[in-house]
């Protein structure tokens, strides 16, 4: 299976009925495959005019009820941020697929790269919370993708699944989960009745409002104003403040359990390599090599990238006097990994950026006592 | 009365100038929704950025402010997420015209069940009067202040060609016909655009010589021409008229329902 096909049989299997896309490499095929497996499930498939009329028939659909993707790479993820941005303040369930490029602009359509790590964090406009997550194996694809949905409707908020060329356009055996052992999550409901519903009125402790879908009887206003708990504008200075810190706070609360990660050879490590992506391949492979060779390295492939888990790196990281963070871009995560270490410990880049997947042996250069 | 169901009474006082045109064409609106006999909790209401954008607020319906430019992109998703929702847009001629122009013209092409309803007050008031695709040429504006020398864009012909089903244009002076172009915009399936030419006395009116509301509404009457005295009219005698009435009517079949039929298919196939 290939690793965007896997995005798809992920999305589907929790629950996705609706894709609206515009064709860009390397994400194509993602959008082919939906157009054909939609309308088998009784889904919708539409090719919009753009990206930015993508990304909105998609939040349009999440209101409607449905369980809503799109999937785009570099140039068109710039153009959906507004969008993006608009989805996480009205709280619309979606997932948009960034198969990242090189960029910048045009770029390299067909080459890999992690350039977009910090437009997925920051790329839409104001001070708003991000969910990212990062795939380095076809398997991941598949998973990561249905984590993506159930934590978009769960939350209430776009999940950002940040593939690579490398891992998009992969092919490699998969064994799927059985579908028995998959728990869908689906957006919460109201309990009320629509004469007292108010669409932001903060009921439960998990601070998510539920989200009847139009047609259901509940009429409400939405805005990407600053709203009140009735969903009208206001710009009173309380709400306004509170309003955007429930938005971080929501995700912030359960970031523990939003934390994905693997580990390898930690015990006895004495340095780490850090990686993600289509980079942490090579990262797995440069740490095995280094085993090989005796040396005491451990391995932390980061599947969350955003909210960055920083206890997780700080837990793995701390008692390390080498930390090498490998990406395929001038050094993007390694800003937060240093923060997190705050030069207690040295922390070396092992980069790439000119459209050729990151090789072991340049990870491997990063390393102490390799030669 | 009858009608004050349909909006959220507790939200007026509403955001526009005295003086300005939406309010009746958000009434005009509302009564074709009525005409129609839609059950209002199936009805959505879809607007972008700018005054007219503002006019859902205060319609009892399910209401999506959303972004600029983009509303009819987001009906197209709502519309095809579930086809029985009876989805209406309110645009305005920076919102539908310019930065969302292309959204227009793809909606009408694919014949979506959409209604939109263009709010033309000819500047874009929000942003305090700058020129817009449907300002008339040798207006002066904030951004035009020798004068326009853009000619604006006849959306009606553009929508038209482009596969609308229906397309009408009124005026807010004459409101009774701007009704009967609503009530059979929401009565026919497929795409519907109809514009309605508003009017902005604090922006558009106060820097063109339209020095009143009343003066505004003065210059509709004067220079709207039915569409059927038009077509024997000379293009030189056209110059500066607003060509009013329906221009477009058919029955092409509606892009959900299309959709459905696919879906039919498809699986009827794989059993």
């Amino acid at each position: 299976m290939q690793g965007n096909e896997a995005c798809v049989e992920g999305a589907l299997d929790a629950g996705v009925t609706f894709y609206a896309g515009y064709p860009i490499t390397p994400s194509s095929e993602i959008a082919e495959d939906f157009a054909a497996k939609l309308p088998r499930v009784g889904g919708k498939f539409i090719q919009m005019e753009d990206e930015i009329a993508s990304m909105a028939a998609v939040v349009g659909a999440s209101l409607a009820g449905e369980k809503a993707v799109t999937a785009t790479s570099g140039p068109g993820f710039s153009l959906k941020q507004e969008i993006i941005g608009f989805a996480g303040m009205i709280e619309a369930p979606c997932v948009v697929m960034n198969v990242q490029r090189a960029g910048p602009s045009t770029g390299l359509p067909t080459s890999p790269a992690q350039g977009d790590v910090m437009q997925a964090r920051w790329g839409t406009h104001g001070d708003h919370p991000a969910l990212v997550l990062c795939p380095s194996s076809v398997a991941d694809a598949y998973l990561l993708s249905f984590q993506a949905v159930n934590w978009a409707e769960r939350f209430r908020t776009p999940v950002i699944l940040l593939l690579d060329e490398t891992i998009g356009h992969l092919r490699e055996r998969v064994i799927l989960p059985r579908k028995d052992e998959m728990v869908i999550a689906n957006r919460k409901q109201p309990q009320g009745s629509p004469e007292s519903f108010q669409p932001y009125d903060i009921l439960d402790e998990d601070l998510i409002p539920p989200l009847p879908p139009y047609g259901s009887g509940f009429r409400f206003h939405t805005t990407g104003l600053y709203h009140d708990e009735t969903g009208f504008p206001s710009n009173r200075p309380e709400v306004t403040h509170r309003l955007l810190e429930r938005l971080h706070q929501k995700i912030d609360k359960y970031k523990e359990t939003l934390f994905l990660y693997e580990t390898y050879g930690l015990r006895q490590a004495n340095q780490l390599i850090i990686s993600y992506g289509a980079s942490a391949r090579s990262a797995k492979a440069a740490w095995r090599i280094a085993r090989e060779k005796g040396l005491l390295v451990g391995l932390l492939i980061l599947k969350t990238i955003w909210p960055f888990p920083e206890e997780i790196v700080t837990q793995v990281g701390h008692d390390k006097n080498n930390i090498v963070v490998a990406e395929m871009n001038r050094g993007q995560l390694i800003g937060e990994v240093e923060r997190v270490m705050d030069k207690r410990i040295p922390v070396r880049g092992a980069q790439r950026a000119d459209g050729v997947l990151i090789t072991p042996e340049q990870i491997l250069a990063k390393l102490e006592g390799v030669n | 009365m009858e009608l004050e169901k349909y909006f959220r009474i507790e939200k007026l006082p509403h955001i526009w100038c005295p003086g300005c045109g939406h309010g009746s064409v958000m009434m005009s609106i509302v009564k074709g929704i009525d005409k129609a006999g839609w059950d209002p909790t199936k009805v959505v209401v879809v607007s972008g950025i700018g005054c007219s954008s503002r006019a859902p607020g205060y319609m009892n319906f399910n209401t999506l402010h959303t972004v600029h430019g983009r509303p009819i992109a987001f009906a197209t998703g709502i519309k095809l997420a579930n086809p029985e929702l009876k989805v209406i847009v309110i645009t305005g001629d920076g919102d539908g015209a310019a930065i969302g122009g292309n959204h227009l013209i793809h909606a009408c092409r694919r014949n979506i069940g959409i209604n939109v309803v263009l709010f033309n007050n000819q500047i874009y008031g929000m942003t305090s009067g700058q020129y817009s695709p449907m300002t008339p040429q040798g207006s002066m504006a904030t951004t035009s202040p020798y004068g326009n020398i853009e000619p604006p864009f006849d959306l009606c012909e553009l929508t038209r060609s482009a596969g609308a089903n229906f397309v009408a244009r009124g005026t807010v002076y004459h409101l009774p016909k701007l009704d009967n172009y609503m009530e059979k915009a929401f009565a026919r399936e497929g795409f519907s655009y109809v514009e309605a030419i508003s009017q902005c006395p604090t922006y558009y009116g106060r820097r063109n010589k339209l020095r009143s509301p009343l003066e505004m509404l003065e210059w509709q009457k004067k220079n709207a021409v039915d569409i059927k005295k038009a077509q024997d009219m000379d293009p030189e005698e056209l110059k500066g008229k607003i060509v009013t009435g329906i221009f477009a009517e058919k029955d092409e079949e509606e892009y959900t329902s299309k959709y459905d039929q696919l879906i039919s298919s498809v699986q009827g196939g794989k059993k």
